[in-house]
């Protein structure tokens, strides 16, 4: 599903990523962890150009992204994103939303967009929302609004950057739910995170970061219970 | 003081005469200074250094330099170029819609660029192309803000258009300045005009607080 080889990216004389290889399979959820400023952020951005990178490939679902060729606006409409901050749109309400995408890129008929969105709100439970505006919703039900909005264009995969981290602790687990929902419908996720308990339970595969590139990878399990290298431990020993 | 409305009721033909103008000429800034403005903060936001360049140079010029000294360069020196009898008022108005222009395009690239970077990514992370986030998602936010700078700049212009009096162009001050010069006398035909701009600003400040108002609900 997405293949990522050698991928090298710098600001300036800063190396944020020092060749990333990996593969994610459909369906797998991958989650990836590390400090800040290990590149985590910047490696999911680079998996639908929001970042561009300088070195190396990236393969998405049959689409070289570097390839002048490819059209970028239609990768990403397989690509859902969650961000940290939602970026939710202030001016619209909850289901303008969600349905803004599906008929400006999809071209579907505003009651195909609005049906897959009140369906999409109720998955989230949050069919009561439709009509609100972004600003009087809490943090978690914003998340859970943007998670909505980015499944309505029907995605083959979905990242999730640090979707948590903008959260009161106890709007967390509300979020974690749909995602969990998520994976066990088989969505193919790439979650960057600080929540382990989230990765070792849903997790297929860890990705420890630190330093622009990968240090270790395995099944929760290997990562979370047995580390082999030291940056992992020394990394899981202050966050667990 | 004695105060002789005798002659201000005599120049008030002239003086409704040349409020029209005053109008006539705010309006054309007001527009074409808007049409450009946009063009030329478009331009100013290129990512190409040398594409920007010419609106960069742009905007420091018509705002680096006195809109008295404009006028007087393009009516008595660019209008020439092509007609042999320049119309003050077509210069006034061109010099009114240049000067403009870069202040427009200073609050267009400012309300765009408030917006938060992350409204673009999401509009981009959804397929959307730049144009349709722009259209769909930047622009309907960033107007919301430019409208009390416009405002602001579209009462300037206002102001600003007495200054065409200096070429003979027959707007509301050109008309004080005639009367100040047939009677001798300051506080008629100035206190007049100042009124009468107070009555035009006023109600232009008024119109745009009831639209900043209607785009708040």
């Amino acid at each position: 599903m997405i293949q990522v080889t050698n991928l090298k990216k710098s600001y300036g004389s800063l190396h944020v990523l020092k060749g990333i290889d990996v593969h994610i399979r459909e369906k797998e959820v991958v989650v990836v962890i590390g400090p800040s400023g290990s590149g985590k952020s910047t490696f999911l951005r680079c998996l639908n150009m929001l970042e561009d990178f300088d070195e190396g490939d990236i393969i998405i679902d049959g689409f070289r992204l570097k390839d002048p060729k490819t059209d970028l606006n239609k990768v990403r409409e397989e690509v859902g994103m969650v961000f940290q901050r939602f970026n939710l749109f202030p001016h619209m309400t909850v289901l303008d939303n969600i349905t803004l995408a599906p008929m400006k890129v999809r071209k579907w008929p505003k009651e195909k967009a609005a049906e897959k969105a009140l369906q999409l709100l109720a998955k989230v439970g949050l069919q009561d929302k439709a009509n609100v505006y972004p600003d009087s919703l809490s943090g978690g039900q914003a998340q859970r609004v943007a998670i909505a909005r980015a499944l309505a264009m029907e995605p083959k995969v979905m990242l999730f950057d640090e979707p948590t981290s903008a959260l009161d602790p106890e709007m967390v687990g509300e979020v974690l739910a749909v995602m969990k929902q998520l994976a066990k419908e088989g969505m193919t996720m790439v979650v960057v995170t600080h929540e382990m308990g989230f990765a070792r339970e849903v997790g297929d595969r860890v990705l420890f970061m630190d330093g622009g590139v990968i240090v270790e990878e395995g099944t929760p399990q290997q990562i979370f219970d047995a580390p082999q290298h030291e940056r992992t431990k020394s990394f899981l020993s202050k966050v667990l | 003081m004695d105060f002789r409305f005798d002659i201000v009721v005599e120049y008030a033909p002239f003086f409704l005469k040349g409020v029209l103008w005053t109008i006539g000429l705010s309006l054309v800034g007001i527009v074409f200074g808007t049409v450009l403005g946009l063009v030329i903060g478009l331009g100013k936001m290129v990512q190409n250094r040398f594409i920007r360049l010419p609106f960069d140079w742009y905007v420091h010029f018509f705002r680096g330099t006195p809109l008295f000294v404009q006028i007087l360069l393009i009516h008595f020196g660019v209008m020439p170029m092509f007609t042999a009898q320049p119309n003050p008022l077509v210069s006034g108005a061109i010099s009114l819609s240049l000067n403009a222009a870069a202040y427009i395009a200073e609050i267009f690239r400012a309300g765009i660029q408030s917006i938060d970077r992350g409204q673009m990514e999401a509009a981009r992370s959804l397929g959307m192309t730049h144009v349709q986030a722009m259209r769909y998602i930047i622009l309907p936010q960033a107007i919301k803000r430019m409208i009390p700078p416009l405002g602001n700049e579209f009462i300037v212009l206002i102001k600003d258009s007495s200054l065409a009096a200096i070429i003979a162009a027959p707007e509301l001050m050109y008309w004080g300045r005639a009367m100040q010069g047939q009677y001798y006398r300051v506080w008629e035909p100035y206190l007049t005009v100042a009124l009468i701009y107070l009555i035009l600003t006023l109600s232009l400040s008024k119109l745009l607080h009831r639209l900043e108002r209607r785009y708040d609900a």
